[in-house]
Order: C-alpha cells, then sequence, then structure tokens
C-alpha cells in the first residue's frame, strides 16, 4: 500500500503548483484552472487521510468541496465573459482601472 | 453499518430558513409583472429580514438564560455569542437594503436577484456565525462569498464594477484555497473537523505536530484574507471601489463581521491551546493592518477608496482585542462590530446619495461645501465621521475605548500604544472631508444637482444616526449585552 507521506507530498506539490501558477500566470482563466488545482490537492488530502484515519468526514467534506467548487465555476466564468464582452481581455494585466 | 438519524431540532434554524425562503420568494415574485413596479421587492427582503431579527432577539430555540442549544449532530449552535453576532449581520442586511432601493432604480439593477443575493449572502454569514463544525462554517463561507462575488460585478455594464468583480473572485477563491488546505491538515492530525473534537484531541495529544501547526497557519491566512487584514488586504480597495456603493457599505459590515466570528470561534474555541503561536501572529497583523490601512488612506482623494482603506484599519483595531482573547476582548469586539455596521452604512449612505447616478461624484471635490447646502447631511456624515475616528460621544469611541482597555488588561500595553497612535493619524483623512464640507465654500463654476432623499434611504440614516448616538452615550446595556455573549462560549 502506498504510505501516507507520498499522498500528502503530492497534495502539496500540487498545491504549490497551483499557488505559483496563480501568482505568474497572467490570462484570467489559467489563474482560475490554478485555483482549481489548488482545491483539487485539498480533495486529495482530505481522501487520503479519511482513508488512513479510518473515518468518513473527510469524504463528506471532499464532496462539499466539489459542489462548492462547481458553484464557484458557474460563478467565476460569468465573471469572466462579462468581463470580456466588455474590455475584450481576460488578461489581467489590462484590467487596471482602479490604482492607487 | 447502522446507521444513526439524528433527532433534527429545526427550531434553532427557524432564522436561517425564514431569511432562505425570502431569498428564493424575491427571486420568484419578479417574474409576475405588476402594475406597482418592482419597488415592492426591496420591501418583502425588508420584511424577511425583520421577522428574522425578531426571531433571533426573542432566542427562538435558544435555552433559558441563554445556554447553548446544539442540534444536527452537534454541527449547530444556538447561543448568545451567534445571535449577537446574527443580529448585526441582519442589522447590516437590513440598511443596505433600505440603501439600496433608490440606487437600484438609478442604476436599472432594480431586480429580485439583487435582493435574493444578499439575502443568500445572509445566510452564509449566518451559518458561519451558528456553525460548530469546519464543515458548516466552510459551506456558510462559500455560501456568502459566493453571492458576494456577483454583487460585487451586478452593474455589468460598469467596467470597474466587472473588474471589482473579477478581482474579489480570483483572490476570494484563491484563499478558500489556502483555508480548505488549513482544514484538511486539521482534519489530518486530529481526525475530526468538529471544533470541540479538536480542541479535545489537541489537548490529549500531539501538541507540536508540524501538520497542526502548519493547518493553523494557513486557516490564519485564509481567514486573513477574508477580513482583509495585511498583508493579505490588497484585493479590498480594488473591491469596495468598483463595487455598487450599497454593496461596499455591505461588504464592509456584515461580511466583515461574520469572517471575524468564525474567526473568533475557530481560533478560540477549537485552537486554544496553540494560543502561544497564534497570539504572537495576530500581534503582528493587527499593527500591520492598522498602520498600512491609516497611511495608505491619508493620501486618497476617492473618498469611497479611502472608507476602504479606513475599513481595512477598523479590522487591525479589532484584531487587537482578539489579541487579548479573554472574556473583555470578545465583548468588545462584539461591540465594535455593531457600531461599526451603524458608522460605516451611514457614511456609505451619505457617500450613495452625494455620488447620484453613475456613482460619478465619489471624490472630496464633491463635497465642498455640503454644510452650506444640506446641513443636515453634512451633520449626519459628521457625525459618521466622527464615530469612525473615535471621537466621544459616539459609538465609535465607546468601542475603541473597550478595545483598547482589553488590550491594557491582557498586558498588551504596546499594541494598545500603535493603535492610539493609529487613531491619531486617521484623524487626519477623516477631518478633510469635514473640512471640505464646513470651511470651504461651494464653488460655484462646478454645477450641483440637488440631492435626492427618498423615505427609505432617510429611515436608514436615521437608524444609523440613532444607533451611533445611542451606543455612544448609553453603551452599558449593549456591552453587558455583548459580555453575555461570551459567557455561552
Amino acid at each position: 500500500m502506498v504510505p501516507l507521506n507520498h499522498y500528502l507530498i503530492l497534495s502539496a506539490v500540487l498545491f504549490s503548483i497551483g499557488a505559483v501558477g496563480v501568482f505568474t500566470r497572467r490570462n484570467a482563466l489559467i489563474i482560475y484552472m490554478c485555483i482549481e488545482l489548488m482545491l483539487n490537492a485539498v480533495n486529495l488530502t482530505f481522501i487520503a487521510f479519511s482513508k488512513f484515519l479510518n473515518n468518513m468526514d473527510g469524504h463528506i467534506f471532499t464532496f462539499m468541496v466539489m459542489t462548492v467548487a462547481a458553484a464557484e465555476a458557474a460563478v467565476g466564468l460569468a465573471i469572466i465573459i462579462s468581463m470580456f464582452r466588455n474590455k475584450e481581455t481576460v488578461n489581467v494585466d489590462e484590467i487596471n482601472l482602479m490604482k492607487g | 453499518m447502522e446507521i444513526l438519524i439524528p433527532t433534527i431540532k429545526l427550531a434553532t434554524i427557524y432564522p436561517e430558513i425564514i431569511i432562505t425562503t425570502f431569498a428564493i420568494l424575491v427571486l420568484l415574485l419578479q417574474v409576475f409583472p405588476t402594475v406597482i413596479g418592482k419597488d415592492y421587492l426591496g420591501y418583502t427582503s425588508l420584511a424577511g429580514v425583520i421577522l428574522a431579527a425578531i426571531i433571533t432577539g426573542q432566542g427562538g430555540a435558544s435555552g433559558e438564560g441563554g445556554e447553548a442549544i446544539y442540534s444536527f449532530s452537534n454541527m449547530w449552535v444556538v447561543d448568545n455569542y451567534s445571535r449577537f453576532f446574527k443580529l448585526i449581520f441582519l442589522l447590516g442586511t437590513g440598511l443596505t437594503i433600505l440603501i439600496s432601493i433608490k440606487y437600484t432604480k438609478d442604476e436599472g439593477i432594480n431586480n429580485g436577484e439583487y435582493y435574493s443575493l444578499l439575502l443568500f449572502a445572509t445566510a452564509g454569514m449566518m451559518l458561519m456565525a451558528g456553525g460548530t463544525d469546519l464543515i458548516v462554517i466552510f459551506l456558510g463561507l462559500e455560501l456568502m462569498s459566493i453571492s458576494l462575488y456577483v454583487l460585487a460585478g451586478y452593474v455589468r455594464k460598469r467596467l470597474i464594477s466587472n473588474e471589482s468583480a473579477l478581482k474579489y473572485f480570483l483572490l476570494g477563491s484563491f484563499a478558500t484555497g489556502f483555508l480548505l488546505y488549513g482544514i484538511a491538515l486539521l482534519y489530518g492530525a486530529t481526525g475530526t473537523t468538529s471544533l470541540k473534537g479538536i480542541s479535545g484531541f489537541i489537548s490529549e495529544a500531539s501538541f507540536g505536530s508540524p501538520i497542526l501547526i502548519m493547518g493553523m497557519l494557513l486557516l490564519l491566512i485564509g481567514f486573513g484574507f477574508k477580513i482583509a487584514a495585511v498583508p493579505f488586504h490588497m484585493w479590498t480597495p480594488d473591491v469596495y471601489e468598483g463595487a455598487p456603493s450599497p454593496i461596499t457599505a455591505f461588504m464592509s459590515a456584515g461580511p466583515k463581521a461574520a469572517a471575524f466570528a468564525a474567526f473568533l470561534r475557530v481560533f478560540i474555541e477549537a485552537l486554544p491551546s496553540l494560543q502561544g503561536i497564534w497570539v504572537d501572529i495576530i500581534w503582528v497583523l493587527a499593527a500591520l493592518t492598522m498602520t498600512i490601512g491609516n497611511v495608505i488612506a491619508l493620501v486618497q482623494d476617492n473618498v469611497k477608496r479611502m472608507l476602504a482603506y479606513s475599513s481595512i484599519a477598523h479590522a487591525g483595531y479589532v484584531l487587537v482585542a482578539f489579541v487579548s482573547t479573554d472574556k473583555l476582548g470578545v465583548a468588545s469586539i462584539l461591540y465594535y462590530m455593531l457600531a461599526y455596521t451603524f458608522m460605516n452604512i451611514g457614511a456609505f449612505a451619505i457617500v450613495i446619495i452625494i455620488g447620484g447616478k453613475g456613482e460619478e461624484k465619489i471624490n472630496l471635490k464633491d463635497y465642498t461645501g455640503l454644510a452650506y447646502r444640506y446641513p443636515l447631511t453634512a451633520a449626519a456624515m459628521c457625525l459618521f465621521l466622527l464615530s469612525l475616528t473615535g471621537i466621544p460621544p459616539t459609538a465609535g469611541f465607546m468601542g475603541k475605548l473597550y478595545i483598547f482597555s482589553a488590550a491594557i488588561k491582557s498586558g498588551y500595553v504596546g499594541l494598545a500604544t500603535i493603535a492610539v497612535l493609529n487613531s491619531v493619524i486617521s484623524v487626519y483623512y477623516y477631518m478633510k472631508i469635514i473640512l471640505a464640507m464646513y470651511m470651504k465654500e461651494p464653488e460655484s463654476s462646478v454645477q450641483h444637482s440637488p440631492l435626492v432623499f427618498t423615505p427609505a434611504m432617510i429611515i436608514a440614516l436615521g437608524l444609523a444616526v440613532y444607533g451611533v448616538l445611542r451606543m455612544g452615550i448609553f453603551p452599558s446595556a449593549y456591552i453587558s449585552m455583548a459580555q453575555q455573549s461570551y459567557l455561552s462560549f
């Protein structure tokens, strides 16, 4: 059986890739994909712990996270589309009306 | 496997049920065209808020003398603490609805969805205050946040509103990632997501487990984003400036209080054994948040943006009370959040009145000579600003007094000194507005369109003025209510 640590390291690496992506990528859609990657890394952590602790709470939490992520995706893509309609760009560097 | 169905006490969630029902009702009602237009949607949701507030205030299902009632497999609690916070949220939502009614008509966004989302956000905040399990708190937080992402971008055609929503959405869900990872690690270290279970486990075993510490730090980051503490505040000014003004008022009061409610409950109830670590971190956050919020606010000309930075600074003051973690500290947080709801929504109400259609007049120069044209409006704004500064006899003064004395009693004299110095800095930028209103002649070159006052707006302003004065002059009733709320922790 794969030991717990391997899962934890994998999810930590995935989470970090997501977090770095949020800071380095400039396309709003790709930033959102990076955030989804972070959420999925969290799901992996939950499932791994749930399996090794023999406790179902983690499973339930994962379902909640997936549901919330779906709702967030619906809202987030709508926001990105309405931005694109007005400005014809999804590059976050060009979205900078407010400063100071 | 045997499945146990827990007893369900629906009575404990009556206020939440009412709010959700009204949210759906408003959504459905707007489908039917009526002869009286759409004004009634706002008033219908207001009725829901008032009904929920009455039931919350009466105690609904809570026990005699404010004893905590647990239900839904100990995932949900009705105690004085959650009731106090729920009343703050409902007050914030009620005032927001009152100041929205004309605004939404002017901007052409007078739809049922607007009020429906406000009510859903309120339901989310109430879940955050009453949840005793990280699952409930997380769901409440997301219900609130997702509704707010939409509301921030509600004026679809306005570019800065889009931008505000996009920034809020990206940074908000980024923060959610951290919060969730923190919860996952806490779950892994303790094997449970219930707050009581976590604190019970930590006090028995594995005090310094690195997973536990990591989890706590990630949770701190997640909550730090939600309360807009420096250095996790980058989103606040842009989001607050771009969002429709009533929504900005709402965001700075209710959701911030909700984030504090969950933050306090999680850290004081679940992680008291790690207090040695998190108190120091919050000390630093508090000092940074106050100082940076106030210093950057000094150079703002846009009043809305200035109030955004001021709201960051106020989160810093609340963190000062958080550091002391004792009864007085928590009571002063409750008191301050209530006072802040009155004074900040009041100030934003005036910003909305002066902003006019399309929110074009939100700069400092639009306030010059206001006292000559509208003495009462200027006086109300002056009162709110004095309260935000912390000058007697206002609610803000008493709030700060309680916070600073809580910090000093717990031995954080250094932090209290920083907080007092920050209050002095803040005088400068609040006074800038007051000076513009009272000491400068109205510029004759600028064409002033007359301000429009609707009955709803006047009621909201009246309530806010009453609240600020009442809490400032007779604070004892409120502070004793706040202190009782801590007892039930």
